[in-house]
């Protein structure tokens, strides 16, 4: 109930952000249709919508971080969170408040992206459901990289650091726009020892039917996801002792 | 019976002290004030009675129940209504009321009995359907308060209830204030002399972290030998700094 209540305003405070729907939902897209344009004219194996549609996919939930960042970092600073901080929410009520609202928005938004793939022409496989699935993990990774920026950074850090470093080392170290190894040497080294591109190469291995493919990049990204949850609770339960 | 019964507290950060071994005792139904100029420590002696902050050493005991041992059963009894304005901004009045419903357990049967009646005695019911970002400073206090006080609590913080707001504002809070007199005890914390005078049922002046005075409004006159409150406050704490 107390969790329930929490997480249900959680929702209420995303979905009610035009901005948060406009970047979250509409930017995504924005780009798939763009780059799909472009692929329709200059052909690109990259752009292939098999290939762009896990990297767009992968890209678009480098917003749930500063969703959630966003939000934890508003409460911070607004002593909403002070104020419940008095009543009975736990601490586990409070991490999973901020986070399970936020799958579900995570995982609308990788179907959107995946409904627009199939319009523009991606064959209409189960692979498509096992994609959705193993995006949660990708997705988990970022929501508790928001509840890690949001225990740290004020909302304005929190723009700066979620809103445009984190959305374009996403971009740039992912492989979406770019073979990596165009580019090569230290650039690819940091790539690899990063988890976006793992992320990618994952999905575009499920969706593609290529299993033995998905290692080990799902090893990298379900290490990335559990220290980035660790490390999340960690710094949330550091600032509520602060408090 | 003691409402609130603190023994020592002490908070210290690093080598500061912002309140020394602090010795009170509020009575239920009671309305006492903190009064004190910045940095007394009447915030932070609120944060640590509302479990907010632990104390570097001391205890407290609200209705019985340790606010180091017991804190679970201390956070069922209190309201916080904090110093700065403490809603969600992008839910209405009546969801915010809801939210504080749902975090305190209650059924939808009471959850709606309790919003309509807390809309009713703060007079927010044309606002129910108004995101509460969108409201006034005075209006967002005043939810504030009904928010505090969702979950019927014995004891009620109010921590700078009319901090920056314009002499109406302030003047409709006091009257609510007043209502709630004698239903629950409430701790208040305020800058303003006025403020204390006209609502405390006894007063507690700090200056750096130590109570230096005690009493109602008239004690506090006595012993200052004033006849204003105002120049009794100035009287007590000049007199600490000699």
């Amino acid at each position: 109930m107390r969790l329930l209540s929490f997480s249900g305003r959680n929702a209420k405070e995303i979905l009610r952000d035009p901005l948060n729907l406009g970047f979250g939902l509409g930017f995504p897209l924005i780009l798939i249709l763009l780059l799909s344009a472009i692929q329709a004219n200059v052909p690109v194996s990259l752009f292939e919508i098999e290939n762009l549609a896990p990297g767009i996919t992968v890209f678009g939930l480098s917003f749930m971080t500063l969703f959630s960042a966003t939000l934890i970092a508003k409460d911070r600073e607004s002593a909403l969170l002070q104020r419940l901080y008095t009543t009975p929410l736990t601490a586990s009520d409070f991490i999973f408040g901020y986070a399970l609202p936020i799958l579900p928005i995570a995982i609308a938004q990788s179907i959107i992206c995946y409904i627009a793939a199939i319009l523009l022409g991606l064959p209409i496989t189960i692979n498509i459901i096992y994609a959705l699935i193993f995006i949660i993990p990708v997705a988990l990774f970022f929501i508790a990289a928001g509840l890690l920026c949001g225990s740290v950074f004020t909302s304005k850090q929190v723009g700066g650091i979620c809103g445009a470093l984190l959305t374009n080392l996403t971009a740039w170290l992912s492989g979406i726009w770019f073979d990596l190894e165009l580019v090569g040497g230290a650039f690819k080294k940091i790539a690899n020892l990063l988890p976006f591109v793992h992320a990618v190469e994952l999905e575009k291995a499920v969706l593609n039917g290529n299993y033995s493919d998905i290692f080990p990049h799902l090893y990298w990204v379900l290490g990335y996801m559990g220290a980035a949850v660790l490390f999340a609770i960690m710094l949330f339960l550091r600032q509520m002792k602060k408090q | 019976m003691e409402a609130i019964k603190a023994e020592g507290l002490t908070k210290k950060y690093k080598d500061i002290t912002a309140v020394d071994r602090l010795d009170l005792k509020v009575m239920q139904g009671e309305l006492f004030s903190l009064l004190g100029v910045n940095g007394a420590g009447k915030t932070t002696t609120i944060k640590m009675l509302s479990c907010l902050t632990k104390p570097t050493s001391g205890d407290a005991k609200l209705l019985e129940n340790s606010i180091i041992t017991n804190e679970s059963n201390v956070k069922r009894i209190i309201g916080v209504s904090p110093q700065e304005t403490a809603v969600a901004p992008n839910l209405t009045v009546k969801e915010n009321l809801e939210l504080m419903c749902g975090i305190h357990g209650l059924s939808k049967k009471k959850r709606k009995a309790k919003t309509d009646e807390l809309a009713d005695q703060f007079d927010l019911k044309q606002m129910l359907k108004r995101k509460a970002g969108k409201l006034s400073g005075g209006w967002q206090r005043r939810l504030s308060i009904a928010m505090a006080l969702i979950s019927e609590p014995k004891i009620l913080f109010l921590d700078e209830p009319t901090l920056g707001l314009d002499v109406l504002a302030r003047r409709e809070l006091w009257d609510i204030i007043n209502s709630l007199k004698g239903k629950v005890t409430i701790i208040l914390t305020t800058h303003y002399m006025e403020e204390a005078e006209a609502l405390s049922d006894r007063i507690g002046i700090m200056k750096n972290g130590k109570l230096l005075a005690l009493g109602t409004v008239d004690d506090l006159k006595r012993k200052a030998n004033t006849d204003k409150f105002e120049d009794a406050f100035i009287a007590i704490v000049k007199e600490d700094s000699k």
